[in-house]
């Protein structure tokens, strides 16, 4: 146990100190980031909003990293929180409860997960291909169930979910971490990661080796379709209404980057969910510092691709190796002597 | 031979008496339904033709110029008397309305305007967007009368034309009154939830008591913010005074329970103004002006906003 602890801090270390660089950012451009008080009963500061804000993505990289590490990929999750956040909008609006309500999001985003896993389990479709047909579909289907407006409701069980509090820290923040744990609890503590990963390795012998990828498969298609269900329906409570065309937009593209952020290979594999919920929370850390910096709008895509683009080089095998030669040569480093001399830059051949 | 021409020109003559605009065909290329706004347009437009006794044939371009491009030859195929075209983008317009100049059909833009030569098109109806930043502007100006002000800025989709005009309007209206000031301004993406997001981070970084004033591209910002300012146990309306554009239902709502100050008007009826042009010019050749503005109408807490939400929620916002 002592073992496996020390193992995953070992795994979650590069994470926890860019999240640390982030963070040390945002108090850079406003020194008060880690300020939180007690307001209208509900903690207040910059860093719950982080924590809360990071939900949606958070949730979404659960499911996306189990799908990435099976070597599959799902563009759809973004179009299924649009497709989950309708369903339950208009279940309330009609009446009903909002239990009724979470439960139907959550069978929907089942339903559109279960489609994903049989199109790439079954049918062998790509799984980049098979995901981008609901990615497209999806926002028409949940339009068609809002009616093309943005359906508001006042039903005060639902909005609970997005914008309500439990003991003061929002709802959102408790029901990702807590389904984080769940998940992150439930692949490590049995054998299915192990199970999973080895799909993601090589799905031949781990089928010869007598494991139900098909199945298998499906299930891990499905989790990510109800993750971002339950995504989908916070966004929703959250601003007390369903909007079929912005709700979820790009935001599987930060489900993806959030997993690879977290250390986790695009070619499948070995996973961390841990890792990648450091991921989203990284990501969001980022955003934190472009609202607080207070610049214009239009810098707003290029600070956020130069961080990330920092994060990954930081991040990449040829860096990590360049710095474990660094480390691996003592505390002086020796120019290489056999290397000929420095070569002539352009400036200097013209003089 | 002399009998038919009579009896024709006896028809002729009593047409107008008879509702001329009965026998009217025009057809109708919408962009898509990509807002409330765009789909509250598509309603209005539709009524209107039926008041008025029109026959409407509807195409949704579903966000592409070439289905519109398709929809307006087959509008000329079909032989319709007009053309009203919300166009998608600004270029790429010239051949498909040189044809409907050959064939004699008038086109009418709504909306937006395109890059094409003015005596190809009949006439745009279109809102002024930067007379709408504008009108916001000096609502709030007269609304502080000379206390200090300080504003935050809630911008729609950076480099969109309804962002950068409006910003400008605002701008000009409160230049030269130096109780006012915008101090922060972030982009908003024109949704709910990026207003909400962003408004928190604004309560934070200012602090609530020093935010006089948010101006915000569009209702659903606005909308955004004030569940935003509400959680930060701030009164919306009274600590801190909202100002936005659109005038969507759900704004008026927030007006009529006292959480929102303002709305300027983007009127969803373009094609009122776009049908009296066209009938007024196959009645009798009248050209109207190239550009027909539509009114910017500024609602405030005084009118009876429960009314118009009432009137409005069922246009398809």
């Amino acid at each position: 146990m002592a073992g496996s602890t020390q193992g995953l801090l070992k795994r979650i270390t590069p994470q926890l100190i860019i999240l640390a660089a982030a963070l040390l950012l945002n108090v850079i451009v406003f020194p008060d980031f880690f300020h939180v008080d007690f307001r209208n009963g509900r903690l207040f500061g910059n860093i719950i909003d982080v924590l809360n804000r990071g939900a949606p993505t958070a949730l979404l990289c659960i499911g996306m990293t189990l799908v990435i590490a099976t070597r599959g990929i799902d563009l759809s999750v973004g179009a299924v929180m649009a497709i989950a956040g309708a369903t339950a909008a208009s279940l309330v609006v009609d009446g009903h409860g909002w239990f009724t309500a979470l439960i139907g999001a959550l069978a929907t985003g089942a339903i559109c997960g279960a489609w994903n896993g049989v199109l790439v389990a079954v049918l062998r479709i790509q799984p980049i291909v098979a995901t981008l047909v609901l990615m497209v579909a999806g926002r028409g289907v949940a339009q068609l169930i809002t009616e093309g407006t943005i359906l508001t409701f006042l039903n005060p069980g639902l909005i609970r979910l997005g914008a309500g509090t439990i003991l003061g820290i929002p709802t959102a923040i408790v029901i990702w971490i807590c389904l984080g744990a769940f998940v992150a609890f439930a692949v490590r503590r049995t054998a299915l990661g192990m199970l999973i990963e080895s799909i993601g390795i090589n799905e031949a012998s781990s089928r010869l080796a007598g494991i139900n990828s098909r199945v298998l498969l499906v299930c891990v298609y499905l989790v990510s379709g109800l993750c971002a269900a339950l995504a989908g329906v916070i966004v929703a409570a959250d601003i007390k209404g369903a909007d079929a065309n912005n709700a979820g937009l790009w935001l599987e593209l930060d489900a993806i980057l959030a997993v690879v952020i977290g250390g986790n290979s695009l070619l499948g594999g070995r996973f961390s969910i841990i890792a990648s919920l450091l991921g989203a929370m990284i990501i969001q850390s980022v955003n934190s510092v472009i609202l607080l910096s207070g610049m214009p709008p239009e810098f707003n895509l290029v600070i956020k691709a130069v961080l990330i683009l920092g994060i990954l080089v930081i991040q990449s095998p040829k860096v990590s190796y360049l710095w474990y030669m660094l480390r691996a040569s003592g505390p002086q480093p020796q120019p290489d002597r056999k290397s000929p001399r420095p070569r002539t830059t352009p400036e200097e051949k013209t003089q | 031979m002399n009998i038919k021409t009579t009896l024709l020109a006896g028809v002729v003559a009593l047409a107008p008496v008879a509702g001329f605009a009965a026998d009217l065909t025009i057809g109708f290329s919408q962009i898509g339904s990509e807002s409330g706004w765009r789909a509250a347009e598509t309603t209005v437009t539709k009524q209107q033709a039926e008041e008025r006794g029109i026959d409407l044939k509807f195409a949704d371009a579903q966000q592409k110029q070439e289905n519109q491009i398709k929809a307006i030859r087959s509008f000329i195929a079909q032989g319709v008397d007009g053309i009203l075209i919300a166009p998608v983008v600004a270029t790429g317009w010239d051949e498909v309305l040189e044809e409907a100049k050959d064939a004699d059909i008038p086109v009418v833009l709504l909306d937006r305007t395109v890059d094409a030569p003015e005596d190809l098109y009949l006439t745009a109806v279109t809102s002024d967007l930067v007379h709408e930043g504008n009108v916001a502007g000096q609502w709030l100006v007269d609304e502080v009368a000379g206390a200090d002000c300080r504003i935050v800025e809630l911008q729609g989709t950076t480099g969109s034309s309804p962002a950068i005009d409006r910003k400008t309007g605002f701008e000009q209206a409160i230049k030269g009154h130096d109780n006012l000031e915008i101090v922060r301004s972030q982009t908003g993406d024109f949704t709910r939830s990026q207003g909400k997001v962003v408004m928190e981070s604004f309560l934070k970084a200012e602090g609530g008591a020093n935010i006089c004033a948010l101006y915000a591209h569009n209702d659903d910002m606005a909308v955004g913010a004030i569940q935003a300012i509400k959680e930060a146990g701030l009164k919306p309306g009274t600590d801190i005074k909202i100002v936005s554009i659109d005038a969507v239902p759900d704004a008026h709502l927030a007006l009529a329970n006292g959480e929102m100050n303002a709305t300027i008007e983007l009127t969803p009826n373009m094609a009122g103004p776009a049908l009296d042009a066209m009938e007024a010019y196959l009645a009798d050749g009248t050209m109207p002006a190239k550009w027909i503005q539509t009114e910017s109408k500024l609602y405030t807490a005084k009118d009876d906003n429960q009314a118009v939400y009432e009137m409005k929620k069922d246009l398809g916002y």
